[in-house]
């Protein structure tokens, strides 16, 4: 449905997205990741036809943003950062504008209004003026925009941004209903956000794709080193060198001793599971175990350690592949 | 069409909800009022002095003294004017970021541009309708002839559309009011002025300013002649106006 192929986009000599491709089939959802300034909203810019890329091609539905940009206009839905609202008309005033130039005919514009107000619930503010809403609303708005002309394609350039969290999971839900009949593109740098509503996820850093892949796959790949996190009560004596000795541990970090025990951290060799003798080296010491996890590496670790080998790699940058799959480095927090 | 209809729909209508249009339509009265009101007095004056030599006041053309004055102080009004109808016309959907939904709607770039001075365009007429009252009170009490006058509007149509047209292309060059309001307002000056220069600068040159001069092709009009000539400058100065700001609309686009 989408296709983009090495596409780059310059200012000047400064590249704001660097030979960039990836595909997304009908009916997906991808997910755009990337810290601020990584190019996202560039690439999105290009791909709704606002700005023509410098190098490369991008297709939706068949059709050349370049060449028959009216065609892609028509076929898409786009959500920009800042939702494009005329601040002296009301909101339904505006969504009439809207299907209007986006030719909606005349008999039709009303209901279909009144059911995208409702899909996205807005309809308490329908004669409100623009200026006068809220962020959340203003938000709303813009996607009810979007969505007005029934469009193949979405392409949301931060849905959520400035939501509540209620919002932001009516929004999230309305979004993966939508997915069904249209294709859609959202960007944000939320990570969980990510890992709920995509399907697949494109990160890009510095105006270049570091990974493709579904987020479970991301995860996953990164996985050759396992840090598992201990709640111990050792009664005062440092487990340091008797966490050493279990076979298949590589290194031992323990915490300052609290009223919950200490926190102690334990990497474990690649691939080797070490849980069960640690927990038997902790009881046979009589000291207590009180919590044992698997710090998953979320997303947002992953985010970080593709995004920060790209900074060290600097010039010199690697095909994305060879980034992914080095192993872990210790990760200082794991929230998930 | 349809779509020109919706931009321009919209523009007339952000007119109106705003200030804009009744300060514009409300001081453009006001002025054309005054202006009115003293080329009324130098009538009167003018023709009891004609009186002076004969038995009392002599009827004089009121289309010679009263309205060919009336009209080029109008066109003098409406540079002053129109420069700040148009100012926001680019420049405010920059700054809000609302031209991105029109770039990325279904919409041809001439489309948004004929949309944005259609709706302009009709505010501007419906100040020149205002004027119309004035107009009635001289048909009441006196014979103006009408084809000179409705020549004379023509003429200011004409010459109001191209003030717009400039203000449409330096309007897409900025995205602040001010700047496109102050910008229009200087270069329409500057295509005024330049026929003042066009006696000292020898034949050639001469005649090259006082073609490009923007009120010098009114003259004509508030005459109550039609000439071709000039419809085709009016004409082509708002097609060229309207042709650059698509280039200007475009290149914005290039340059991110």
């Amino acid at each position: 449905m989408i296709e983009v192929q090495h596409v780059t986009k310059r200012y000047g000599p400064v590249a704001a997205v660097d030979d960039v491709s990836f595909r997304v089939e009908a009916g997906q959802i991808l997910g755009f990741l990337g810290p601020n300034g990584a190019g996202k909203t560039t690439t999105m810019r290009v791909l709704t036809g606002y700005l023509p890329p410098t190098e490369g091609t991008a297709t939706i539905a068949g059709f050349d943003v370049l060449e028959e940009p009216i065609e892609v206009k028509r076929r898409t839905g786009y959500l920009p950062e800042s939702p494009p609202l005329y601040p002296d008309m009301t909101v339904r005033e505006y969504l009439t504008f809207i299907a209007r130039i986006n030719r909606l005919p005349a008999a039709e514009r009303p209901s279909r209004i009144d059911r995208v107000m409702e899909r996205t619930s807005v309809g308490d503010v329908a004669d409100r003026h623009c200026s006068k809403l809220s962020k959340g609303y203003r938000q709303r708005v813009g996607l009810a925009q979007a969505i007005l002309h029934n469009p193949d394609v979405l392409i949301l350039d931060e849905p959520t941004a400035g939501l509540d969290p209620k919002q932001i999971i009516e929004t999230r839900e309305l979004i993966k209903e939508l997915a069904g009949d249209h294709t859609i593109i959202l960007s944000t740098h939320i990570l969980p956000e990510v890992a709920q509503t995509c399907e697949r996820v494109v990160i890009i850093n510095k105006g270049r794709v570091v990974a493709e892949d579904s987020p479970d796959n991301l995860t996953g790949r990164l996985h050759g080193a396992v840090t598992i996190q201990l709640q111990v009560d050792t009664l005062g004596a440092d487990p340091t060198g008797t966490l050493q000795a279990v076979p298949g541990v590589a290194s031992v970090n323990v915490g300052e001793p609290g009223s919950d025990g200490r926190t102690v951290e334990v990497q474990s060799a690649q691939d080797v599971d070490v849980r069960r003798d640690i927990a038997n080296a902790v009881v046979s010491n009589g000291w207590g175990l009180l919590e044992m996890r698997r710090a998953r590496l979320s997303l947002e670790e992953i985010f970080l350690q593709l995004t920060t080998a790209e900074d060290e790699a600097g010039e010199e940058t690697s095909a994305p592949d060879e980034e992914t799959e080095e192993p872990a480095p210790a990760t200082e927090s794991a929230d998930e | 069409m349809s779509n020109i209809l919706a931009i321009a729909h919209r523009e007339l209508r952000s007119y109106f909800v705003s200030p804009i249009a009744y300060v514009v339509v409300g001081l453009f009265a006001l002025l054309y009022g005054y202006f009115y009101v003293a080329s009324l007095a130098f009538m009167v004056q003018f023709s009891s002095q004609a009186g002076m030599f004969g038995g009392g006041p002599q009827t004089v053309n009121v289309n010679e003294f009263m309205i060919r004055p009336l009209l080029s102080n109008t066109a003098i009004i409406l540079l002053f004017i129109l420069p700040f109808l148009t100012a926001r016309a680019y420049a405010e959907e920059k700054r809000s970021g609302t031209i991105e939904l029109l770039l990325t709607s279904p919409l041809s770039d001439m489309e948004i541009i004929l949309g944005k001075f259609f709706g302009a365009f009709a505010l501007f007429l419906l100040m020149l309708a205002v004027t119309a009252v004035h107009m009635g009170i001289l048909f009441w009490y006196g014979e103006p002839e009408l084809g000179s006058i409705l020549t004379g509007y023509l003429g200011l149509a004409l010459m109001g559309g191209s003030f717009i047209a400039l203000g449409l292309l330096v309007s897409s060059a900025t995205r602040n009011q001010v700047v496109a309001g102050v910008g229009t307002f200087s270069l329409l000056l500057l295509f005024w002025v330049l026929s003042w220069m066009s006696d000292s600068a020898g034949p050639t040159a001469g005649a090259i300013l006082s073609y490009l001069s923007i009120l010098e092709h009114f003259d004509d009009f508030s005459k109550g002649v039609i000439d071709t000539a000039h419809v085709t400058y009016y004409l082509s100065f708002i097609a060229f106006g309207l042709f650059l700001t698509a280039k200007s609309v475009d290149s914005e686009r290039w340059r991110g």
